[in-house]
């Protein structure tokens, strides 16, 4: 494999963080614009201030190229690699990070990382186990999918799990998601985009409740039936907490409620719930064989 | 729901005129402080390097760029969960003689207390709109204790920041608890 496919994987990383703290994707702002129609249609003032004061904030983010959100977030990588492409994932991974290093020095971007206890900063915003990077891999495939989500802090606080009792069905799942929206309030900036994972091994559930939080289309539903329907009624519950843009109430408390799922074991029930915020943020690109970059 | 222009600093007066779910727009100099800033004033018991009687904190650890003459420039400047630091609040108010809080999230009922009782507020800001509040800091003025970066002791100022949502009154009203218990209320008649 040509050694500057790599150049262009740190590069593209590089670009990618940056890209997703500043330019907020279009089906995040379309829901956020379906959720300010509702709050007007609702009456309700202050949720209708909190919107606008946010889709404001976007307009301005594009207007002078400055980041959304102070929060650069811990940096979180979803990789599609095509098996036609014969890459070193070794190397692959030491990009990604070299690629958030930069852009963290040369934007400069705010580090958030420490060491857990004694709270000492890298000043680089990747570290021991940092950034979060997950392969997946497409037979047939020659390009490389990078998705990057540079993970807030409020919303990431509020994360759960909780290994339930099969014998309680899907009724114990939604009661415990409504908890978990319930014991979150303001904090974790709504409307969210709330994520679940249901079903595999604990560690399994968290990691489907992340990829439903940060990597789907918003809105967009489960191809399995059962799972789609569980999204629908759980947003619709969400929504009628009426908790609000930023827990100041109102009837937009979510954006959306994707749910990732996988089999688990006959006497398990794992729930995960991870929450993203308002935000959104997320940022991809395609690279192909000969180092062509697509977004 | 009324609109305030207010500028800093603040008198009780001007905080206990304040109504849940009026808004603020808000002029002058506030001080930009976060976790590690409350630790070494109320665990470490340094006191705050200025003076903050009829002040007003930010809860932020701003993103920055350090000018070779020393001072810094602003990237962006947004807020953090306020909730993390509720314990410090009754000190600041009660102590430091600070008059508002802008923050997001919420604080608790001890910070509602104090807020009561000594004529304090706390203004919501919307969390996630930096871009916006880096344009209303006009200008990063001083800053303390670097050692802490980005935790310093930030001093800003601003000009119309905001809009502000009063979240807390200085009455003992707290919309964020008031929303909560109608959640509650809601949820219990949820059918699963």
């Amino acid at each position: 494999m040509p050694n500057h496919l790599y150049e262009v994987i740190e590069q593209t990383a590089r670009d990618l963080y940056i890209r997703a703290l500043t330019d907020i994707p279009p089906d995040v702002r379309t829901a956020l614009r379906d959720g300010l129609a509702a709050e007007q249609r609702g009456g309700n003032k202050t949720a209708e201030g909190v919107l606008f004061t946010i889709l404001r904030n976007i307009d301005v983010a594009d207007e002078t190229s400055t980041l959304v959100c102070q929060d650069t977030g811990l940096p979180v990588f979803s990789v599609k690699a095509g098996t036609g492409l014969a890459l070193d994932y070794a190397e692959v991974k030491a990009r990604l990070r070299r690629g958030c290093e930069r852009a963290t020095s040369e934007y400069p971007l705010r580090s958030n990382t420490v060491h857990p206890l004694t709270r000492k900063p890298t000043g680089t915003n990747t570290g021991e186990g940092l950034p979060v990077v997950k392969f997946e891999f497409v037979p047939g495939s020659s390009v490389l999918e990078i998705t990057i989500a540079p993970k807030g802090s409020g919303s990431e606080n509020m994360s759960f799990l909780k290994m339930l009792n099969p014998a309680d069905g899907t009724k114990a799942v939604k009661r415990f998601v409504i908890e978990c929206v319930f014991e979150s309030g303001a904090r974790p900036c709504p409307p969210i985009i709330l994520g679940v994972g249901v079903g595999g091994t604990s560690d399994l559930a968290m990691q489907l409740a992340k990829q439903a939080s940060c990597f789907r289309t918003i809105g967009s539903a489960n191809a399995d039936d059962a799972v789609a329907e569980l999204e629908k009624d759980l947003l619709s519950l969400v929504n009628r907490t009426g908790l609000g843009p930023q827990g100041l109430g109102g009837e937009t408390t979510a954006l959306a409620v994707h749910v990732e799922w996988a089999h688990t074991h006959i006497s398990q029930l794992p729930v995960a719930v991870n929450v993203q915020c308002w935000r959104g943020e997320r940022a991809r690109a395609v690279i192909d064989a000969d180092g062509k970059v697509t977004s | 729901m009324a609109h305030h222009d207010l500028t800093t600093p603040l008198s009780e007066a001007d905080v206990r005129q304040l109504k849940l779910e009026d808004t603020v727009s808000l002029s002058g100099v506030i001080f930009g402080i976060r976790d590690a800033t409350q630790i070494r004033i109320f665990d470490e018991g340094v006191p705050p390097p200025v003076s903050m009687e009829g002040g007003v904190c930010l809860h932020t650890a701003p993103g920055v760029r350090k000018l070779p003459d020393g001072k810094y420039e602003k990237i962006s400047i947004g807020t953090t969960t306020s909730t993390r630091m509720d314990r410090f609040v009754p000190g600041l108010i009660g102590q430091y003689g600070v008059r508002a809080v802008i923050g997001k999230g919420g604080l608790l009922a001890g910070s509602v207390e104090a807020m009561q009782k000594l004529g304090g507020v706390y203004l919501a800001i919307v969390g996630g709109a930096a871009a916006l509040e880096t344009l209303q800091v006009e200008e990063i003025l001083d800053v303390w204790w670097e050692d802490l970066m980005p935790e310093c002791f930030w001093k800003f100022r601003v000009k119309d920041l905001g809009p502000l949502i009063v979240a807390i009154d200085s009455h003992g009203n707290s919309l964020y608890q008031r929303i909560k218990d109608e959640a509650a209320e809601r949820i219990r008649s949820f059918e699963y």
